[in-house]
């Protein structure tokens, strides 16, 4: 096998352990750390099919996703700051003002 | 540049009096509201006197003009349907201007005085005037849409001012009782006008009588001039209180009695009359409708009378002898006599209106009581309001010499002698006449004669001010002198009046002289003395049951208790409209209309969908935990499905 097929194997296996962190962990921290696995392993599979296919669009792509995600972690960041702050915790099962 | 031209004037002023006293008479002095109200009808009393100048000048050197038609400007243009704002002017127009302008002001004059302590003065001769301008629209429209806007305008304020004294129940209930059967008759109208414009493509009345003048007459059958005809007679019956659309009139007298006596006995009232001699040659066309026209005249005429044998309020007796009055008006247009109808509308429009005032002034002394078995006496205390009442009833009644004898006669005669007329028609015609006399001077015997049946010491009988009088001295003047213009008839020398009237009609009578007379002219003067003696006969049964004998009244109710407490209620035909239209209406408008399509059908489904909506939301809501966890695991599904459906899909 390629080594491009196993980063995509292990791209998958990254994603999906970000899926599980995303759904299942009750630290907002944690959550917010599987979200950025979860990209990281959409940038490893960009990489790997960019040189699959032999076109350069994946890895541009990769410098964006990279970016938003910086960007995304600053808000992200800001908002558990705000949160953590407000309500001495950061358990998200607490945090359930979103409703009537 | 005169008034003839400018008649727009006319109705402008008591508009304009209207407008200033209703908008800003609340802060007015009552001063001030009086100088409006009374200004602007004197203004209009003196321009119609200048106009009448004018107009005779105009029919000494150039009386091919009349009717003076002046379009002031197109009101609607539709298609080929066009109404413009047109006033008309001829020797009817004239006629009717002298009645709503003269009557009206002198009626003015007289409110000052007895609307001098009650509340909402300004609001009163607000409406007041208000009535005038609609009236004078009425009157002097060029076209049946405009005379239908103040056919309209004319009902609104009757409406208005009967129900003027609005915090009492009655007063209220009988506004609505006259616009309600008021929108009976008008439903009538409105379909001739209809019928009027599809056949005649036009609603202007000169050329609408034009053309109408071109067409046979419908001798069999019913054809479209005889629908027509009908159809506006319903409106007529309605406007004009005929059977079987009185039942309003009586009602209406819950209003101030200026009111009573402006709009219910001398103009609005007659505008019904004034509409079919207007349309005189529609009518003549259609022999049927004219036959109906007298019929229905005669027996309302009759009727109402017999009603008004047993009345105990003061004004609920005029108001029954407007009815009788205003059937006799129909019952000359009916028999074809149109000037002679228009003549006792000229004439019951004096004494009816000095018998309202004058009652008004005997309510006024009385401090406000209306039974006239709580009256008597009275002719000492009040003398002059009784002189002027004695004068209206002689006129009424039918004394030689007064304006109701000429205006009657000439109505009895007709009814027999032209060729509409019948015999049967001149028979109730006099057995009218006679219980006429007999009613007005039982009112005459009851309230000022016999001994005094109120309380001395409680009420305080006073003359009413001088602004009131005035106007009773110059109507009683009026009611004697009336009708002297047409005295020459009775010595077979020109009727002035009916000469005046003869262009207006000369149509109508081209049709009619075709048609063989009546009863012979010989016999004039033997049917005018039964008249007379028939008058006569009621005075004296008057007089005996209710001077000479005061309880063989009461033992003649006694014996004849059926009879009397029939026509005590009115024939039952209040009670008889109650359980025919009345609960019938509201029983539909409770159980169908507000429960049933109301409440069930529309609220139902209102409501119905919103509750939908609502149960909707409500199921839907469950899935906003609130719960981040909850939202990520839906994210993260709705994600695996994407990706899953793209691999069943396929690439």
């Amino acid at each position: 096998m390629q080594l491009e097929a196993y980063a995509v194997i292990l791209s998958a296996v990254l994603f999906g352990l970000g899926a599980l962190g995303f759904v299942f962990k009750r630290n907002i921290i944690t959550i917010f750390m599987s979200i950025e696995l979860m990209l990281n392993a959409v940038n490893l599979s960009f990489v790997a099919f960019s040189r699959i296919r032999a076109l350069l669009e994946g890895q541009v792509f990769v410098f964006f996703v990279i970016v938003v995600a910086a960007a995304e972690a600053a808000v992200g960041m800001a908002i558990i700051l705000q949160v953590a702050r407000n309500r001495h915790s950061l358990n998200i099962e607490r945090i359930d003002l979103l409703k009537l | 540049m005169g008034v003839l031209d400018n008649a727009w004037i006319i109705p402008a002023l008591p508009l304009a009096g209207a407008a200033i006293n209703g908008l800003l008479g609340r802060r007015f002095a009552q001063k001030t509201v009086t100088a409006v109200a009374i200004g602007s009808t004197t203004l209009a009393f003196l321009a119609t006197l200048t106009l009448f100048a004018e107009f005779v000048n105009l029919s000494r050197f150039a009386p091919d003009k009349i009717p003076v038609i002046h379009s002031y400007f197109p009101w609607i243009v539709a298609g080929n349907f066009r109404v413009d704002f047109a006033l008309q002017i001829d020797q009817l127009t004239i006629i009717m201007l002298f009645v709503v302008t003269g009557v009206g002001w002198l009626i003015h004059i007289y409110s000052i005085g007895y609307m001098a302590h009650e509340g909402g003065y300004y609001r009163f001769f607000s409406f007041l005037n208000l009535f005038m301008f609609f009236m004078l629209i009425l009157v002097l429209g060029a076209s049946y849409a405009l005379l239908f806007v103040g056919w309209e305008g004319v009902g609104l304020c009757s409406y208005l001012l009967i129900g003027f004294f609005f915090l009492k129940k009655s007063a209220a209930d009988a506004g609505k009782k006259a616009f309600v059967v008021n929108r009976v008759g008008d439903f009538g109208f409105l379909i001739g006008l209809f019928l009027m414009f599809r056949t005649f493509g036009t609603l202007d009345i000169q050329t609408v009588l034009a053309r109408a003048a071109e067409m046979p007459v419908e001798t069999a059958g019913i054809g479209t001039l005889t629908a027509i005809s009908l159809f506006l007679f319903i409106g007529a019956a309605g406007k004009s209180a005929q059977l079987p659309l009185y039942v309003w009139l009586p009602d209406a007298m819950e209003g101030p009695t200026p009111v009573s006596a402006l709009i219910h006995a001398a103009t609005m009232v007659t505008a019904g009359v004034y509409m079919v001699a207007r349309s005189s040659t529609l009518y003549v066309h259609a022999p049927l409708a004219m036959k109906v026209v007298a019929i229905v005249g005669c027996l309302t005429a009759f009727f109402a009378a017999t009603i008004g044998l047993v009345q105990t309020d003061i004004k609920r007796v005029l108001a029954y002898s407007t009815v009788s009055q205003l059937g006799y008006m129909f019952l000359a247009c009916g028999v074809g006599a149109f000037s002679a109808g228009i003549f006792h509308l000229m004439t019951h429009a004096f004494f009816k209106a000095l018998l309202f005032l004058a009652a008004g002034s005997v309510i006024h002394a009385m401090g406000g009581e209306q039974d006239m078995r709580n009256m008597g006496g009275l002719h000492g205390s009040i003398r002059a309001t009784f002189l002027c009442m004695l004068a209206a009833t002689l006129a009424i009644a039918g004394a030689p010499g007064f304006s109701g004898f000429f205006s009657k006669d000439e109505i009895l005669w007709q009814s027999v002698h032209s060729p509409y007329g019948h015999w049967a028609l001149w028979l109730f015609a006099v057995l009218t006449a006679m219980l006429t006399a007999f009613y007005m001077f039982r009112l005459i015997f009851l309230t000022f004669f016999g001994a005094p049946r109120y309380d001395e010491h409680h009420v305080h009988v006073h003359e009413s001010p001088r602004t009131m009088l005035i106007p009773l001295m110059v109507l009683a003047a009026l009611s004697i002198g009336g009708g002297w213009m047409a005295a020459p008839a009775l010595f077979h020398r020109t009727n002035y009046f009916e000469k005046f009237l003869k262009p207006v009609f000369v149509n109508a009578e081209e049709v009619s002289a075709k048609l063989a007379p009546g009863a012979s002219p010989s016999l004039e003067y033997p049917l005018m003395f039964v008249a007379i003696a028939g008058a006569v006969i009621g005075f004296f049964v008057a007089w005996w049951l209710y001077l000479r004998k005061p309880e063989a009244a009461d033992e003649l109710a006694g014996k004849l208790a059926t009879p009397h407490s029939v026509l005590v209620h009115k024939y039952y035909v209040d009670e008889l409209y109650d359980a025919a239209i009345v609960h019938p209406i509201q029983w539909i408008s409770t159980n169908v209309l507000w429960k049933g399509v109301d409440a069930a059908g529309i609220d139902g489904a209102v409501n119905g969908i919103a509750s939908i909506a609502r149960d909707l939301g409500q199921d839907a809501r469950q899935v906003q935990s609130g719960n981040g966890r909850t939202y990520a695991s839906w994210l993260v599904a709705g994600a695996a499905a994407v990706i899953i459906l793209f691999l069943w899909l396929g690439p």
